[in-house]
């Protein structure tokens, strides 16, 4: 087999796999993000109810 | 209920793309041109399918958001939007990694490749409008109008191979009606790969609405806060 062909190869399912990771990892730090402000939010305006 | 849904399609999704890659990497033959590199189809047309089609959704969602002024739908081409700009940068990616082996040169400014790059630079725009307009409705209107206005560019990337002689390879599938194209085989990996990703798009989708609704709570919760 010639190696560099294969080597293309990888690098086309790497690129693929690589993409796909990135864009969960962004998604799973934009959700722990996201529901922190959520938690923060409430607390604070039950904080202020009860004044 | 819904988050079972999700896993169970995840898991789902991931048994059968390890299928599909065991498949691709020790049943399917080398291509007798371009020895194993061709490989590389399995991810980059299944890549732009859900890229076409996830547009085709986001347009008429936008359209439905214009109808009936609904944020769900706002939310859905959002969300969708994003996603698919991930399986567009994938089959760009991957079409110049091909292109480098198979023609020598990383890029060509061709029908396909030129549509393909405006359309995602378009989608890219999209989502830039959308983080700079701050009153949601404003927001949603120009996005919706923006995201219909862009569709067309994709309907030319999907017959440009059609419409131009262009330095991309023609149709290969049977679908596409060439029938001494690509072999059955490959063919039916090719399809098992794109159901996959598509259904990988889906959860990734349902996972970003989520956030994108998400978000619009926490605007009102905001603005509660405020008022405190």
């Amino acid at each position: 087999m010639d190696t560099r062909n294969f080597t293309y190869m990888f690098y086309g399912f790497a690129v693929a796999w690589l993409v796909v990771v990135l864009y969960v990892l962004t998604l799973v730090s934009r959700e722990r993000k996201l529901r922190e402000e959520m938690r923060r939010l409430k607390s604070m305006i039950e904080t202020g109810d009860r004044r | 209920m819904r988050e079972k849904l999700i896993y169970g399609t995840g898991v789902f999704a991931a048994a059968l793309l390890v299928y599909n890659l065991y498949v691709m990497l020790m049943n399917l033959p080398d291509e007798a041109a371009q020895g194993a590199v061709y490989r590389i189809i399995f991810f980059h047309v299944p890549a732009a399918w859900s890229f076409m089609i996830g547009a085709l959704a986001a347009m008429v969602a936008s359209i439905l958001f214009l109808v009936r002024k609904d944020f769900k739908y706002d939310a859905f081409a959002a969300a969708t939007t994003e996603v698919i700009l991930v399986f567009g940068a994938i089959n760009l990616i991957t079409g110049m990694i091909w292109a480098r082996y198979a023609w020598g040169i990383w890029w060509a400014w061709d029908a396909r490749l030129t549509s393909m790059l405006i359309s995602w630079l378009m989608y890219g725009g999209y989502l830039m409008l959308r983080e700079a307009l701050d009153e949601p409705t404003q927001r949603a209107r120009f996005a919706a109008v923006l995201s219909i206005l862009t569709f067309p560019g994709v309907i030319v990337t999907w017959n440009a191979i059609k419409w131009w002689r262009t330095q991309h390879p023609g149709p290969v599938l049977s679908i596409q009606g060439n029938k001494n194209g690509m072999d059955a085989d490959m063919q039916n990996t090719l399809y098992l790969n794109f159901l996959a990703i598509l259904l990988f798009t889906g959860i990734l989708i349902a996972v970003r609405m989520r956030q994108e609704i998400l978000r619009r709570e926490l605007d009102g919760l905001r603005r509660e806060a405020h008022s405190i």
